[in-house]
């Protein structure tokens, strides 16, 4: 597309904070008419805010928004479709249970005259909405219920009703996360004919290998500033990556050689084996054997699929494909329950809506997994409990004033490392552990880190994800790099984040994965 | 006094206190009790009495509602429990003077509690098997339910003629009537098995957290039926004392509306009704205020009927309380706007 | 897949509850007409329009609250409140019945509309909310009077007499001809208009609707009052059926009510559904208490076992459909 196409939605000094917490800092944005310009960014870069403060989800606090040269303010997503602006998200956000035509038109049905009886006209709006589907170049009976159309279709269905109430700015929010590879080309040639309509879009992804295929620009954020936006032909990979972490990324090639040299060096038993392991619309194909004291890093970008590897290593997922041997034993985990009892140990990412039960104490929470273990009749008993409470607290430097007071009031960190010590009061032969760090001050980081060191040494198998390499490198005795749901690679101990990064870069072209 | 009144009995004692004040302010011998032939009698008594089976189910219920699950079905289950302990005791007069039960007691008592715990799992097992929301679930039951007890009455309201029998509704144990000694007796059972296993801390976790208690390994799924089965055997042992106390079985109205008392009582005595705290000591307070309520209706000559209209104050009162949305309309109302 | 196939794939899902529905009804008209030469009569199913059109009218005002979701219990006891208030105005206040019936059809609404707001503003449980309303309306009627007030009133007594001559010795009554304006106008209101819509978009996913910009909190509040509005038209028809306001009028109604929408094919959890199939289900009802009676030997409570059995059935072949939809 030509370079000077008119500007449509120019932010420009967004500062934005939740409470406090600053979450934009500066931020400039342009869209311009006919292109698709994709926004990208690691976790708490602000991509989420930028669109919610765009789209009216979030009011702005301070800066300037214009659409089409008017300045504008939008109070809420409804407000911002009625200027101009529409979203279609992940979550496709339409009614499974009416019609196509009926979804497009909700709220704004044409309706019949009083003289030929007044009423829905659903002749027309049949009509209409087989034309608007036809201008995306999708082809279906607008009469269909929308639950029985696949995802891509239904997310048509969602852009055909945003551009049809407004036609200035669609924002498209990570719409390919639950497409397989042939949908997503379905979904691209669409925004290709809208794009050559004169549409401006902008689209949030993930997918590195997406945003080459079918944006035109990129703007990147990172912490809450912007890093910079580029033509998609000036910005190579190894160089968007770069402005995503905020490192130099060496072109690929070096760090690949030393790849695929496992650590065959003491190997003592294998403790977990996964072979081709995989399940659709989560991961694809994941392999590696992990013996013991031995710490696994998970790494990758963003959305490249690690979360999903965990839940499926702990049984909360359960795997389309692909063998998983525990322990010597060959085993389907059924639930968590299962997992556990094969000695897997699990902290789960979101620690607030998986990992604290709020209103029970810090000592409740600890001993759950152990009670939950021993049985519904056999209490543990007092003394033991507190006695290992008291020992786990103290092991993970749990501050808190009174072990027996809620778990509720103590900082992310400390509750955090409750979560941990709950999994480690069960004396797992294998512990995985989803982003532990997160939220937790430097020296806290340092101490659990140290921590885990010293079980792996005393023998205990870890998996660990972290979305900050630089830590992941410095324990792991081997690293698993994903990419776009799918194993890029294994590297050794002793690699660098460099090299974590270029064989995120340097992997082949393979579409997303199903 | 703070710490006091931010103990969680604080309002339900206070409201029970209130309303036997008010009952005595009108009624002077209200408080009285009286002991003859070895037995207490008097008005508080009776309230203990009557309120035996709510506080059954009610216990019950508060253990399915904490593990953020409902069962509306119990007032029909109290209808099948009696209509089949009604079925295998009968009783008739002989010219003796002598009753005569069709079965041994205990058989009829074990095939009746036997049925109401089959219902129990019943609603457990399409609540956690099929997945059914648990009103939809319970409500099939409560809707065949008092047809499965007309058939086994035969459509007759069946009297029950045995004198062990009407022990349960209408005898004396250690000076109090059975009936509130049985309730108590398993309300402190459940309350120490709570306690010394770990099944309070499960139950709570499941309430509080579903998604982070399964994660954590807690087996929700047998758990949850389990409790569904013990609600259906506390409506049971209510049925059997409602039963045992008119001497009759009737499908129709036996139970009626308790299921809705039950879980006025669970909401009163302070357990969420989105689940995880709950409180058996509560329940029990809400039981009793339940009952002390119809009473002091009663004494104050207001006609019954009017006991629903106060019933449904009550819920009003107790659900916008419960509610986020309107707390957060009252704070606003209330406090004072800040200074810009 | 074909566009002919498709098309019909996608229509069917939505329909094969409500030809479930039809189909059993069928089937269940089959047996009667088998075992019973006398049962195939027209005068036998104007019967069932005529004996159950209170309910008629109420399950197609519960049909509204639960397609988006919601439940109404309190509208046996609005019902009943109605009938007092009719026969209590009329007859010993001395009201004309031209103010009374536009009164307590204005009321039902707001009472239902009451519900509503409670249920939509402070985010409240349906269930709770209208079982706190069927106390209120039940506690009131038993204040009005209890015993019950027979009506003598001309208006309503000419009313009840009315029948429209069908030819053949055959009639309606004016219940009747009410409860089938009744479903003309649901229908049109369910099919031709953006309230009857919404009502739908709501029952699919009410999150979505909301951020579709349709307007949730009004039709929500309508769609209660609707049902009010239903339950007290049931009402005055029921007291040109019983000539009276008595409390202990349509206990246990709601039940009924819920039970006809959810065997006329209505989803539970909303969204799915037609009035036609409200109907059916009424029907259905009311052929399985014809059938009870013809027999003759069968006592009237089998009719709540088969109604819960039926009930088990949709539910769980509901849920289970919806199971297998969500792993595909």
């Amino acid at each position: 597309m030509a370079d000077l196409n008119a500007p449509v939605l120019v932010a420009r000094g967004i500062v934005h904070s939740y409470g406090g917490k600053p979450a934009l800092d500066g931020v400039d944005f342009t869209l311009r008419a006919g292109e698709v310009h994709a926004l990208m960014g690691q976790n708490g870069a602000g991509k989420s805010t930028l669109i919610k403060v765009l789209t009216g989800a979030e009011r702005l606090q301070r800066g300037s928004i214009t659409l089409a040269g008017a300045g504008i303010a939008p109070t809420s997503p409804h407000h911002a479709q009625q200027l101009g602006i529409s979203t279609v998200y992940q979550e496709v956000n339409l009614c499974p249970n009416l019609s196509v035509a009926e979804n497009i038109f909700a709220g704004r049905q044409p309706m019949k005259p009083w003289t030929r009886g007044g009423g829905i006209d659903w002749r027309a709006l049949n009509a209409q909405a087989k034309t608007l589907l036809a201008g995306l170049d999708v082809d279906i009976d607008p009469r269909r219920e929308l639950a029985s159309c696949s995802v891509a279709v239904q997310q048509m269905v969602a852009i055909a009703r945003a551009i049809d109430i407004s036609a200035k700015v669609l924002i498209l929010d990570e719409p390919t996360s639950s497409l397989d590879a042939d949908e997503v080309k379905l979904l691209f040639r669409t925004l290709e004919r809208l794009r050559a309509g004169g549409m401006a879009i902008l689209f949030v992804t993930h997918f590195l290998d997406q945003v080459y295929a079918v944006s035109d620009r990129i703007t990147v954020l990172r912490n809450g500033k912007l890093v910079g936006e580029h033509l998609a032909t000036d910005l190579d990979q190894p160089a968007l990556i770069a402005a995503m972490v905020g490192r130099a990324v060496p072109a690929g090639g070096g760090a690949q050689a030393q790849a695929q040299e496992a650590a065959a060096s003491s190997k003592t038993d294998c403790v977990l084996r996964a072979s081709g392991v995989s399940r659709r619309g989560a991961v694809d194909d994941v392999s590696f054997e992990l013996a013991r004291g031995e710490i696994l890093g998970l790494a990758g970008l963003l959305g490249s699929g690690r979360t999903e590897v965990a839940r499926l290593l702990f049984g909360l997922d359960r795997a389309d494909a692909g063998e998983l041997v525990v322990n010597g034993a060959a085993v389907v985990l059924k639930d968590p329950a299962h997992a556990i009892s094969h000695r897997l140990g699990f902290c789960p990412e979101e620690r607030k809506t998986e990992g604290i039960v709020e209103d029970l104490s810090i000592r409740d929470n600890i001993l759950l997994t152990l009670q939950a273990r021993a049985g519904l009749w056999k209490k543990l008993p007092a003394a033991d409990g507190r006695a290992l409470t008291d020992k786990l607290a103290q092991a993970l430097d749990i501050r808190a004033p009174d072990l027996d007071g809620p778990i509720g009031t103590l900082s992310g960190g400390n509750q955090q490392k409750c979560v941990i010590a709950r999994a480690l009061a069960t004396d797992p032969a294998v512990l995985i552990l989803d982003e532990p760090t997160r939220g937790i001050d430097v020296a806290g980081k340092q101490e659990i880190m140290n921590r885990l060191i010293e079980l792996a040494r005393e023998g205990l198998a870890i998996v660990f994800i972290s979305a900050e390499i630089d830590e992941l490198t410095r324990v792991a005795t081997k690293i698993i790099v994903m990419r776009d749901r799918r194993q890029a690679g294994e590297l050794p101990a002793g690699a660098s984040p460099d090299d974590v990064y270029s064989m995120i870069a340097a992997a082949p072209d393979r579409g997303a994965a199903a | 006094m703070k710490r006091l009144a931010s103990h969680a009995l604080f309002w339900p004692v206070i409201t029970l206190l209130a309303l036997i004040a008010l009952n005595t302010a009108v009624n002077p011998g209200f408080l009285a009790v009286s002991l003859r032939d070895g037995h207490l009698y008097g008005n508080l008594v009776d309230i203990l009495n009557r309120a035996a089976p709510l506080a059954l189910v009610s216990a019950g219920m508060t253990l399915v509602i904490a593990a953020r699950g409902l069962d509306i079905s119990v007032g029909a289950v109290v209808a099948i429990t009696a209509a089949m302990a009604a079925l295998l005791i009968g009783g008739s007069l002989n010219l003796d003077g002598e009753t005569t039960s069709r079965f041994p007691m205990w058989f009829a008592l074990v095939a009746a509690l036997g049925v109401a715990t089959l219902c129990g799992l019943w609603n457990g097992a399409l609540v956690v098997g099929v997945g059914m929301q648990p009103i939809i679930a319970t409500l099939i039951l409560m809707v065949a339910g008092r047809g499965i007890a007309q058939l086994i009455t035969g459509g007759q309201i069946l009297t029950i003629y045995y004198p062990p029998y009407s022990y349960l509704g209408n005898g004396y144990l250690l000076g109090l009537p059975f009936a509130a000694v049985l309730a108590t007796l398993v309300i402190v059972a459940l309350h120490a098995l709570l306690s010394l296993t770990p099944l309070g801390l499960f139950i709570r976790a499941i309430g509080i957290n579903p998604v982070a208690a399964r994660i954590a390994g807690v087996r929700s799924r047998p758990i949850t039926v389990a409790l569904y089965a013990f609600c259906g055997l506390t409506a049971g042992l209510a049925g059997l004392i409602i039963s045992s106390n008119v001497k009759s079985a009737d499908a129709n109205n036996a139970g009626q509306l308790l299921e809705l008392d039950a879980i006025l009582a669970v909401t009163l005595g302070g357990t969420a009704l989105t689940g995880g705290r709950f409180s058996l000591a509560g329940t029990a307070l809400g039981a009793l205020i339940i009952q002390t309520l119809t009473s002091t209706i009663y004494s104050l000559g207001v006609p019954p009927e009017v006991n629903l209209v106060f019933r449904a104050a009550l819920i009003f009162i107790v659900m916008l309380l419960q509610s986020a949305e309107f707390r957060a309309t009252v704070r606003r109302l209330v406090t004072r706007p800040e200074r810009a | 897949m074909s566009a002919a196939a498709a098309r019909l794939a996608g229509l069917d899902r939505r329909l094969v509850p409500l030809a479930a529905s039809v189909a059993l009804f069928l089937a269940m008209v089959a047996y009667g007409a088998f075992s019973y030469p006398a049962f195939l009569s027209p005068q036998v199913f104007l019967n069932l329009a005529i004996d159950n059109a209170f309910l008629f009218i109420v399950a197609i005002g519960m049909t509204f609250v639960i397609l988006t979701g919601g439940i109404d219990l309190s509208v046996g006891s609005l019902l009943a409140l109605t009938t007092m208030c009719a026969a209590a105005l009329v007859e010993k206040a001395g009201w004309s019945p031209w103010l009374v019936v536009p009164l307590l059809l204005a009321g039902g609404a707001a009472f239902g509309a009451a519900q509503g707001f409670l249920i939509h503003r402070y985010r409240l449980q349906p269930f709770i909310v209208t079982l706190a309303g069927m106390f209120v309306a039940r506690g009131l009627c038993y204040l009005i009077d209890t015993e019950s007030i027979p009506i003598r009133n001309a208006v309503f007594t000419e009313l009840a007499n009315y029948r429209l001559p069908l030819g053949g010795g055959h009639s309606l009554s004016s219940g009747a001809l009410i409860a089938l304006l009744t479903v003309a106008a649901a229908l049109w209101i369910a099919h031709s208009t953006r309230f009857g819509r919404t009502v739908y978009a709501i029952g699919g996913n009410a999150k979505s609707a909301q951020l579709m910009g349709l307007p949730v909190g009004g039709t929500l509040v309508r769609v209660y009052a609707l049902s009010g509005f239903c339950a007290a038209l049931a009402g005055l028809v029921m007291t040109l059926y019983m000539l009276s306001g008595y409390s202990l009028h349509a206990t246990g109604l709601e039940l009924d009510a819920i039970a006809a929408v959810v065997i006329g094919g209505t989803l539970l959890s909303g969204g799915v559904g037609y009035v036609a199939g409200t109907c059916v289900g009424v029907l259905i009802l009311g052929v399985i208490q014809t059938l009870v009676i013809f027999n003759g030997t069968l006592s009237s409570w089998w009719t709540r076992i088969v109604v819960g059995i039926l009930l088990f059935a949709f539910c769980v072949s509901q849920k289970l459909l919806e199971r297998g939809a969500e792993s595909r």
